[in-house]
């Protein structure tokens, strides 16, 4: 069985402007060990999806489907249940390692808290976990540096203690939300080396969400590229990197700077920006920017599905992929 | 070869921080920009990388006369700027402009993006006509990739990348010379990145601007650059050519640098991985290494490094690098640049 297995998922927010519908019938299965990534540009709705699965929507946010987590609905959960779940089952990793930690607290306060609430271990006990984590995230001198504030440490060292209080107690999922974008190059390459070394040791699943394909090339199994609150294309990890199928996953991989490629060709960005969620074009919502775009674009586009999971929604067919008879999203959307 | 239009020599900026209480407190001397010197020809640009606290966004404002220098000249067209008043170095911003990191922090959320980019206009040219500022504007808006007609929206109307845009309208609409960049992508999506630098590079060859861009991550000035100076600690590690840099760095830094940069490939990276990079942290600006300022993170350090401070000096082929080994260390890429 899926460790997690979400079902058309939606998310919206009521605005003076309106109703903005940020996620837009998400589907995607996730099974143990497994590391899924999760890459689109802001505003693509990957953040407010997980934090919707988490109950930590904003309060004009809402939420509709289904987000089985061991087949149990974590969108039906009281807050209570979902206490019992977070932090201990599900830990989650947020973007900025600046504003994450409280500055009033020292770094073993903020990491025995965690445990002490959800393994009741009393204070010594947890603070001997807390420096075996924070030795384990590669922290040097722990003993010393677990009294320090937050203040005392870099924005590397941050994000490496945030990853050691969300691995405290073992959970079977880690989300990390941008983990490194915050950060210097230098820094990413170790957190992502971080990343898949702790993926080897544990069978933690992993859901890594990205603007940048490049950062998850070597840690991610499997990748979901989202588009204005959509699923465009999804599939192995060497599917979407060696073959990618959907003109945005073309355009995304295109845009990155490389340095194992020629330099003075210009870099294909892709043009225009993204649209406005309160004022979606009808039909395939990429279409204003893409350089496929064929008069037939104005209508919903089909999803292609191969035999392997690989998905596609695109009116380009997909190699060794089937239309998928989505009439029940069809008429979500309307 | 075409005389250079800047000339940075010797430039250091020192700030003075204090720790403890009030009563009893203790002054430090932090050493952001540590001796910068470099050349800058009209219509060049110079790629500045480095990582955060290497001192890169300090020295762009020194050079600019945003943060006194505490040693060193800014030769600007031949003149002095760290010698000039406020009022001279005020008129001279005509010439030398700047574009933020945070293209949504540096714009007025209370002015239309018109406003914000006429704004210099009226500064420094009160008299102009009402009509003229307008044309102006709305010919500056086309050129940077905006609609004239989107002149009387706020900044909240616009996404990440046309704000930068307007950024980048607000700082060329007084023609100047020379362009400075502070990290003008790093808090953009990927996609936009790319649209931004494309944009640069087209502007400056239609206006022949001279430009410094400065980023983190030596792929994104790989593009736009010709020549790239690499800083550590306040200090140039390297400056070199792009086309030898990229092929084959002289400090094991750049070198380092080089082999953060992600790749999208997952072979590739993997291959990548395997091969040593940097570990560790930058030391705190206020217990310098002694000797080579880098040497406790190098991997290729031995004995001397410890002791002797290396010089930038220049290679044969014109390149500047500052280590002692530059000349036996063969840092060749081989799985980049291969394209």
């Amino acid at each position: 069985m899926a460790l997690l297995e979400v079902k058309n998922l939606e998310v919206s927010f009521e605005t003076p402007e309106g109703v903005v519908k940020a996620v837009n019938g998400m589907d995607f299965e996730l099974v143990e060990g497994e590391t899924l990534a999760i890459v689109g540009e802001s505003g693509a709705g990957k953040s407010q999806m997980v934090l919707a699965m988490m109950g930590l929507l904003a309060e004009n946010g809402s939420v509709r489907g289904e987000a089985l987590f061991h087949g149990r609905d974590l969108l039906k959960m009281k807050p209570r249940e979902l206490n019992q779940i977070r932090g201990k089952h599900i830990a989650m990793i947020f973007q900025d390692p600046m504003t994450s930690l409280n500055p009033f607290l020292t770094i073993e306060k903020q990491m025995a808290e965690v445990v002490m609430h959800h393994q009741g271990l009393g204070r010594e006990e947890a603070k001997a976990h807390a420096v075996e984590m924070l030795r384990a995230v590669r922290i040097p001198d722990p003993e010393d540096r677990i009294r320090q504030y937050p203040h005392e440490y870099s924005g590397g060292m941050r994000q490496r203690v945030m990853i050691a209080i969300g691995l405290l107690c073992e959970p079977e999922l880690l989300i990390a939300d941008e983990p490194s974008t915050a950060l210097d190059v230098t820094i990413q390459a170790q957190i992502t080396e971080l990343v898949s070394e702790l993926r080897k040791q544990t069978r933690m699943s992993l859901v890594l969400i990205t603007h940048d394909l490049a950062a998850v090339a070597e840690v991610a199994d499997r990748i979901i590229v989202m588009y204005a609150g959509e699923a465009v294309e999804s599939g192995g990890v060497n599917d979407i990197f060696y073959q990618p199928q959907h003109p945005y996953t073309q355009g995304l991989l295109a845009s990155v700077p490389r340095l194992d490629r020629a330099s003075d060709d210009e870099l294909q960005a892709i043009p225009g920006n993204p649209p406005n969620l309160q004022d979606l074009p009808a039909g395939c919502r990429f279409r204003d920017r893409c350089p496929e775009a064929m008069e037939k674009c104005v209508a919903r586009p089909p999803l292609w599905v191969a035999a392997d999971g690989r998905t596609s929604r695109c009116f380009l067919p997909m190699e060794g992929g089937r239309i998928q008879n989505d009439a029940a999203v069809e008429e979500q959307a309307e | 070869m075409s005389k250079p239009v800047l000339r940075v020599q010797d430039l250091a900026v020192t700030f003075t921080t204090f720790t403890g209480g009030i009563l009893k407190h203790r002054e430090r001397q932090l050493r952001a920009v540590d001796g910068i010197s470099f050349e800058l020809n009209p219509g060049e640009t110079l790629g500045i990388v480095g990582e955060s606290g290497s001192g890169k966004s300090t020295l762009a404002r020194a050079m600019l006369g945003l943060v006194k220098p505490s040693r060193g000249r800014v030769l600007w067209q031949g003149e002095d700027l760290t010698a000039l008043d406020e009022e001279q170095l005020r008129q001279k911003r005509k010439e030398l402009q700047i574009v933020f990191q945070d293209p949504i922090a540096s714009l007025n959320p209370r002015m239309t993006a018109g406003d914000i980019i006429a704004e210099p206009l009226w500064t420094f040219y009160p008299n102009m006509a009402r009509l003229q500022v307008e044309e102006r504007t709305r010919g500056m808006m086309k050129v940077v990739g905006l609609l004239p007609n989107q002149i009387n929206r706020y900044p909240h109307e616009f996404s990440g990348g046309q704000c930068q845009r307007i950024g980048i309208a607000r700082s060329l609409v007084l023609n100047p010379k020379l362009l400075v960049c502070d990290e003008p992508v790093s808090a953009l999506d990927v996609s936009i990145q790319a649209q931004i630098i494309n944009l640069l590079k087209d502007l400056q060859k239609k206006l022949g601007l001279a430009l410094i861009f400065i980023a983190h991550d030596l792929s994104v000035v790989r593009h736009i650059s010709d020549r790239v100076m690499v800083m550590y600690m306040g200090q140039a590690m390297e400056v070199s050519d792009k086309q030898h840099l990229y092929r084959r760095p002289l400090h094991p830094y750049t070198n380092a640098l080089m082999k953060s940069v992600a790749v999208p490939d997952p072979k590739l990276a993997a291959e990548m991985r395997q091969a040593s990079w940097l570990t560790g942290d930058m030391p705190s600006p206020y217990q310098r290494p002694k000797g080579c300022i880098f040497h406790d993170r190098c991997p290729f350090r031995v004995k001397r490094c410890e002791a002797d401070v290396p010089a930038l000096r220049r290679m044969e082929n014109g390149d500047w690098v500052a280590c002692h080994r530059a000349e036996e260390l063969d840092l060749s890429i081989q799985a980049i640049a291969s394209g």
